[in-house]
């Protein structure tokens, strides 16, 4: 019995240290980006592997300057922030009217906003820039964020759509009773009780719009309105060779997201589990 | 009376269709005009000869098709390497992501450190990591192959078309992991516990228990992670483009850079809608098959 005990804590360990040189491989590329970003260029050149001979913060301060990162940031974090608003009311609303009056023309279009997920963006790209243009979303934040609801609305409310499934109806009834409109039943009553799946889809879509690419590329033009990526996108464009600059781009690039996850993780975790069962 | 009574109801069924529209009409006129209108758009300009710029539009049949299946090699190499890179990305990132899982839902004592560090990849854009890996790739592996004498690392990763096809498959099984990892755990989790007891009483063997137990009762994960995982790798294009730019010689071009190619920088728009819907053809077909497939294999508890 101990024996037994033994050589399973044995096996464990075993485990434990196969992970862990795992863990520490994955790791690898965030050790070497971040060392060689604040390296001289010469340093850099001659050895790449090695700790710096003199840390070289100002590739930092030069990049956030060149980059113009405060205003990457910000655009990123209006877009962002503006798109969940959006997609979580509009999606939640008509989720919500779906499932309570599945009249033919309700059943109809639910079916058509799921079926809709299975295009590829790349297929809906080229008469969108088309489009966009003859309703004016182009090379504006705002239209970029329209185009958001409309790519969005369909997970999101297939999302919610199952999700509301399990709230009983007797508790809208009573609202009802007590002299409710639809409007506050689903507002004061309905909503707060989604509030799960609302943190759900919260981070499945920050996930994706902050780190959207093609989509801002196509719609954004002028500098001042650039996304994070778009702005590293240009940026690297520029200084290809100078990897001292670029490396220290893409750590500034990469941290919003990281600090986000680090400090979410438990949330984020979670709501991907849930967000991959309904799907 | 009578007609407080069918005033009364024509209140109702107006309060009603205000509801239908306040509730369903944002949702429904965004979802239009961003993605139903410019898709269903895309099946005119197939068939024409747009160039995005001018108003004059021809009618060209077919001729964009026949170009694209007879004449257009580059987007059937495009459409080979992004099958083969699926292939791999597909296989890889299940095995490692499933692995992975395995081995963190063991009582392990840095089980939660080591699931952040494993996903840590997954929240980054994937236009960032490409440029990340470009640099591992040129100077990273360059100066540890240095270090270490190993040839595996003084490969010149991104200058050969099997190497720089590998690069892509490497990045994205480090990217994609550890978000499938995540999901095989909530599986893994969710297994009844008698049923697990119940087998290592029987005398299950560690194989056996993997084989008849645990793979079976993770089925609908292996169905979502692998939805997933094809629809991510037939669509790459971030990574693609910031890691080998479709080179060299356009060996590891995928067919969502050789779309946006086509058309925003030849400025052949009608040609590049009718790659994109035979691209929306293969995607949908294959993401079907394989969900009507793995749904059958998945097992009632």
């Amino acid at each position: 019995m101990m024996e037994q005990t033994q050589r399973y804590n044995a096996r464990l360990l075993a485990m434990e240290i196969a992970a862990v040189l795992l863990a520490l491989l994955f790791l690898v590329p965030f050790y070497f980006v971040v060392i060689n970003s604040l390296k001289s260029f010469g340093d850099l050149m001659r050895n790449a592997a090695g700790w710096p001979e003199a840390f070289r913060w100002d590739n930092y301060a030069r990049v956030w300057e060149i980059m113009k990162f405060p205003r990457a940031f910000m655009n990123s974090l209006l877009i962002t922030v503006l798109s969940n608003a959006g997609l979580v009311l509009i999606s939640a609303m008509a989720a919500y009217r779906i499932l309570r009056r599945p009249t033919v023309f309700n059943r109809v279009l639910f079916v058509l906003f799921i079926a809709a997920m299975v295009i590829p963006f790349q297929s809906i790209m080229i008469p969108l820039v088309k489009v966009a243009s003859e309703v004016g979303l182009m090379d504006s934040r705002f239209g970029l964020i329209i185009c958001y609801f409309g790519f969005g609305v369909s997970l999101n409310l297939f999302l919610y759509h199952g999700f509301m499934k399990s709230i009983p109806l007797e508790i809208e009834e009573a609202a009802v009773v007590d002299g409710c409109t639809p409007y506050g039943v689903f507002w004061r009553i309905v909503f707060p009780l989604l509030k799960p799946m609302t943190i759900t889809i919260l981070i499945l879509n920050s996930l994706w719009i902050w780190n959207d690419f093609l989509l801002p590329l196509l719609v954004l033009h002028s500098a001042d309105i650039r996304t994070i990526p778009l702005q590293t996108y240009s940026f690297f464009g520029q200084y290809t060779k100078q990897w001292d600059l670029a490396l220290a781009g893409l750590v500034l690039g990469v941290a919003p997201m990281v600090a986000f996850f680090l400090l979410m993780q438990k949330h984020i975790i979670a709501g991907i589990s849930a967000g991959a069962v309904k799907g | 009376m009578r007609e407080e009574i069918v005033l009364q109801h024509r209140m109702k069924r107006l309060s009603d269709a205000v509801q239908q529209l306040v509730f369903v009409g944002p949702a429904l006129l965004f979802f239009c005009l961003i993605v139903l209108v410019p898709f269903l758009m895309s099946f005119y300009y197939s068939l024409t000869d747009w160039n995005g710029v001018t108003t004059r539009v021809v009618w060209t049949g077919l001729s964009n098709f026949k170009r694209i299946l007879l004449e257009d090699s580059e987007f059937r190499n495009a459409f080979w390497f992004t099958a083969r890179y699926t292939l791999a990305a597909v296989v890889f990132a299940n095995a490692v992501g499933f692995t992975l899982a395995l081995l963190l839902t063991q009582p392990l004592k840095t089980r939660n450190v080591l699931r952040t560090v494993f996903f840590l990849p997954n929240v980054i854009a994937g236009l960032l990591l490409g440029f990340i890996w470009s640099f591992i790739f040129v100077k990273g592996f360059a100066a540890i192959g240095e270090w270490t004498g190993i040839g595996f690392f003084k490969l010149p990763w991104l200058g050969t078309a099997s190497t720089a096809f590998w690069g892509m498959v490497i990045v994205s099984v480090w990217q994609m992991a550890g978000y499938l990892m995540v999901i095989y755990i909530a599986a893994m989790m969710n297994m009844p516990r008698e049923l697990i007891e119940a087998a290592k009483i029987d005398g299950a063997g560690r194989w056996k228990m993997l084989r008849s137990i645990i793979v079976p009762l993770v089925m609908p994960a292996f169905t979502v992670c692998l939805f997933l995982t094809l629809s991510w790798s037939f669509k790459v294009f971030d990574l693609n483009l910031s890691l080998t730019k479709g080179g060299p010689f356009g060996s590891t071009e995928s067919v969502a850079l050789n779309i946006y190619k086509e058309a925003f920088q030849n400025n052949r728009y009608g040609l590049g809608t009718a790659k994109s819907l035979i691209f929306f053809v293969v995607v949908a077909t294959v993401t079907t098959l394989q969900v009507i497939y793995t749904k059958r294999k998945e097992v009632e508890v």
